[in-house]
């Protein structure tokens, strides 16, 4: 049978990088196909290939067996390929069927918007590949899981045939990835094919139908889903072998580090964003806070860190009341924040490693004698953090910015962690990173427990939450819905409050349930 | 695979992002030395070339040649355009010939006044480079200082009040304390604005160009009322610094080269030093650069936008202080021709580093010392010189366009290497 696409000896690079080092590809008709690698392997440059944001240097396509050249995401459409983004493509203030027929609008006589013709299509999809949606809502409404349903329908009346998936449940509560995955089902039962692209080990693995493991811009491996398991996956992602779990001592907390007490933050149209919260961290702990993005994780960190004011409500750190001091001093009060976009707030990219590595600090001594920057030390601190926390960089005079992101998150905790703190902020602290890079920091922050460091966890990664925290707290809308003992609950309770659903009794993990690495 | 996240280009952001990191060892310097300097020289030969072309088509006497015959008109085309450059260069650098005789001669009366054209250049220059830092300290800091000329002429009215009104003093007291007034007068200026943005979030483009007004006014008033020079009837000029607040000349009239220039290298490398080897200037940059991750650093944005506008506007008002104190000696209206604005160009040009600013300070200074010549000696009006410079520096100003002219490629920095993947990945 001839596959519906082929990707032969396909080559790209970028100055200085081989992004794609003569790839092959086959896709069958009917089949998922995942694509595993770690960020920075290569996945999305061939997929923009594909899609035709980029021209590759050698090699071609074939669809259908036809020798085709794809010029543009047009072109991509009239071949049958369709993309599904990572973050959605959709405008908020459109409906459904607005949305939908934008760019290939239907026509009344005179140019007028057929709407009824096109939401009756769309009606006709969303029965055929059991993709509920209402035509008529605005896509503002819609919960995200549905607005991803909103892209799929989007592919499918352009005719679709091959659906591209970019890391698509990383926006999804884990039952909304679960729905994704049945609906990824239905599409190929009625003769779609699908590329699914990850670095996420459950979910190839419970989904795919082949796998194909890329590294360093070259096809390192093609398995079947039966023939393996997580670790022989991790270990071909990342070219060794790989700790999946990370080792944990029994936790002995210690005296009430951080304590949290009725917080109410509104964000800058005064929504209240975070209402009424309270929780305590003790030495020694590692709490951990799950939820969807979006549900006022983000500004309790912000307020916790003295970079946004809180409406009401008392913060005690370190035995202070925290609730009005600065940035700045919070911390000098010996604590740390990891944040969550390192790129907008963690760094300055233009900047060295040296410099970013005193970002906090190069005001005192011994990094500054009044206010003449002593280099010699700055650069010393960056040479031994260099070595001490591994971050490949050429020089400790290279501007971050040209750092992987990796390296870029290692410069952070490196600085974070290396101050004597008692209490740190870790704010999706492995959000894009790959295999090896998220073990390392687990072990890190681990570590910093151990140490007797009080530790706010935040992560809308169930898995990492799972396996790091000691205890777990659940936001959803701006309030802590629960706060449990990660022992003995399974991830469906978990993920339910994260849907906000209360169940009456926590459900009893599966007797061979064993938590699970963020992969 | 290409990590560098995509920042939309804005203005000021792009050229900081270019420039923000201060050269290593000065390895980098050497690498780019060559690319540094090609574009503005590019620059130069595109802008002269328009500028010849204009030459000829807006010159009456070779329309002229053109009525007899075209070769007749070609040639004078050409004579013309070969006086006025002629003119342009020996204006901005000196006579070759006429210097290669003095020097032969030894008279050193003959050699100075040979050097003088190259020695008026500087003189030029000097008011540049006090701006030009201006506004480069601004964009380090993120903030667009448009109201240099306004805090350059409250600068220059303070100098000048203190340059006349206080007496008594030795030179060596008079003419620092002169300056300092004039800087002081400056960084009124810009705190102004500087406050309204840090207390109101009002946008300092908007302010500091109403503050330009503002000043352009008041010094009026004050050079027709409180300040006017005695017997002036009604003009609005100065009364003439006492002599011990003179910036002195380091030769006789009409040689104008004078201690300014020196002070204005100095102020350019204790800028440098502020901005790379202190703690202030990494606070200003990072607030610059990044005022999320300045935050969340703990830096107060506040203060730094009103120390950054304070020390721009200080940087302005020296510039008029200067012009007042070396070379005008009294305060009248056409004091600045439009140094404020050249100095935005002039800066980016120079990569916000002061460095850079003191060699387009000199190409600015240079070609419009010349270009003064030109209109001297040629037939060419006063409005050509003006529309010729602003064409060569607006190549100068705008590398994009001579890149585009002569395809060349942008040049790929030696540490946009990016590496492929974390740190477990062997």
């Amino acid at each position: 049978m001839t596959p519906i696409l082929e990707l032969r000896g396909i080559t790209k690079s970028f100055p200085g990088v081989l992004a794609n080092d003569h790839i092959n590809l086959s896709l069958n008709q009917g089949e998922i196909l995942a694509l595993l690698g770690e960020n920075g392997a290569g996945k999305s440059t061939l997929m923009n290939i594909l899609y035709g944001l980029y021209q590759p240097d050698e090699g071609e396509i074939l669809i259908n067996g036809e020798k085709v050249v794809i010029n543009s995401p047009t072109d991509a459409i009239k071949h049958g390929i369709g993309m599904v983004h990572q973050h959605f493509m959709l405008i908020p203030v459109f409906t459904v069927t607005e949305n939908v027929m934008l760019g290939d609008e239907a026509v009344k006589q005179a140019g007028f918007l057929d709407r009824p013709r096109a939401a009756k299509r769309i009606l006709d999809i969303s029965n055929k590949y059991n993709l509920a949606v209402d035509p008529d809502s605005y896509v503002r409404d819609l919960p995200v899981g549905v607005q991803q349903r909103v892209e799929i329908i989007k592919l499918l009346y352009r005719d679709a045939e091959i659906l591209i998936f970019d890391e698509p449940t990383a926006v999804l509560t884990p039952q909304e990835a679960d729905e994704l995955f049945l609906i990824m089902r239905t599409l190929v039962q009625q003769g779609k094919s699908i590329i699914f692209i990850t670095h996420k080990l459950r979910e190839v693995l419970a989904i795919a139908d082949r796998i194909m493991v890329i590294r360093r811009g070259t096809v390192v491996g093609e398995t079947l889903p039966e023939n393996s398991d997580k670790n022989t996956l991790a270990s071909m992602m990342v070219g060794r072998e790989v700790n999946l779990v990370v080792d944990k001592r029994a936790c002995h907390p210690g005296e009430v580090i951080c304590e949290v007490q009725n917080m109410v933050v509104a964000d800058k149209f005064q929504n209240i964003v975070v209402d009424d919260v309270s929780f305590e961290i003790r030495a020694g702990e590692i709490l951990g806070l799950a939820g969807v993005q979006g549900n006022g994780q983000t500004e309790l960190v912000e307020a916790l860190t003295g970079l946004q004011h809180m409406v009401s409500g008392k913060v005690t750190l370190m035995g202070e009341d925290a609730s009005k001091f600065s940035p700045r001093q919070i911390t000098e009060l010996g604590s740390a924040h990891v944040p969550e976009d390192r790129q907008a707030d963690g760094l300055v990219l233009p900047f060295t490693v040296a410099e970013n590595l005193v970002l906090c600090s190069y005001y005192k001594q011994p990094y500054a004698k009044g206010i003449v920057l002593q280099y010699n030390h700055i650069l010393q601190n960056a040479e031994k953090l260099i070595k001490d926390f591994d971050i490949r960089t050429p020089s400790a005079m290279t501007s971050v910015g040209s750092l992987s992101g990796g390296n870029q998150q290692k410069v952070i905790i490196a600085r974070e962690l290396s101050r004597p703190i008692q209490f740190l902020v870790a704010s999706q602290p492995t959000r894009g990173l790959d295999v090896g890079s998220i073990e390392y920091i687990h072990k890190r922050i681990v570590e910093k427990r151990d140490e007797g460091c009080a530790i706010l966890l935040v992560s809308p990664e169930l898995d990492e939450i799972m396996e790091l925290s000691d205890r777990i707290a659940v936001m959803y809308r701006g309030q802590l819905i629960a706060t449990v003992e990660n022992k003995g609950i399974s991830k469906e309770y978990i993920g339910l409050l994260m849907a906000g659903v209360v169940p009456e009794t926590p459900i009893e993990p599966a007797a061979d349930h064993v938590i699970e690495a963020t992969f | 695979m290409n990590q560098k996240i995509e920042e939309k280009p804005e203005l000021g952001k792009e050229i900081l992002k270019e420039l923000n990191h201060e050269p290593a060892e000065g390895e980098h310097h050497k690498k780019s030395l060559w690319s540094s300097i090609s574009i503005p020289l590019l620059a130069i030969l595109t802008g002269l070339l328009v500028g010849a072309v204009l030459i000829a088509v807006t010159s009456t006497t070779v329309y002229a040649a053109f009525g007899e015959s075209i070769g007749k008109g070609l040639l004078t085309a050409l004579r013309e355009i070969g006086t006025a450059y002629k003119a342009l260069f020996t204006g901005a650098l000196g006579d070759p010939v006429r210097i290669i005789n003095a020097l032969k001669l030894g008279d050193a009366k003959e050699i100075r006044s040979a050097l003088n054209p190259a020695l008026e250049s500087l003189v030029q220059s000097t008011p540049y480079i006090f701006t030009g830092l201006a506004v480069a300290v601004g964009f380090r800091s993120g903030l667009f200082n448009i109201g240099v000329e306004g805090q350059l002429f409250m600068g220059a009215a303070a100098a000048t009040y203190v340059g006349y009104a206080v007496t008594g003093l030795p030179a060596y007291i008079h003419m620092p304390l002169a300056l300092l007034a004039g800087a002081a007068g400056g960084a009124l200026w810009g705190f102004i604005p500087g406050l309204l943005k840090a207390k109101t979030g009002g946008h300092e483009v908007i302010n500091t160009i109403m503050m330009n007004w503002i000043a352009f006014r008041l010094t009026e008033w004050l050079l027709s009322g409180p300040m006017t020079r005695p017997g002036s009837g009604g003009m609005p000029i100065s009364p003439l610094i006492q002599k011990t607040a003179e910036i002195p000349q380091f030769f006789q009239s009409p040689i104008r080269f004078h201690l300014g220039f020196f002070i204005a290298l100095a102020t350019a490398w204790l800028i440098w030093w502020l901005l790379f080897k202190t703690t202030w200037g990494l606070n200003l940059r990072t607030v610059g650069t990044n005022p999320r991750a300045a935050k969340y650093a703990g830096l107060s944005t506040t203060k730094s936008i009103l120390v950054a506008m304070s020390i721009s506007g200080a940087l302005a008002g020296l510039a008029g202080a200067n012009q007042i104190l070396a070379v005008n000696r009294s305060m009248a209206l056409g004091l600045s021709s439009g140094y404020g604005y050249d100095s935005i160009a002039l800066a980016l040009i120079g990569n916000n580093h002061p460095v850079g600013i003191v060699l387009s300070s000199l190409l600015f200074g240079t070609l419009r010392n010349g270009a003064t010549r030109m209109m001297v000696v040629s037939s060419i009006p006063i409005d050509i010189v003006d529309v010729i410079q602003a064409i060569i520096l607006m190549f100068v100003a705008a590398p994009a366009i001579i890149r585009a002219i002569y395809h060349i490629k942008k040049p790929k920095k030696e540490d946009e290497t990016v590496f492929l993947s974390g740190w477990g990945g062997k």
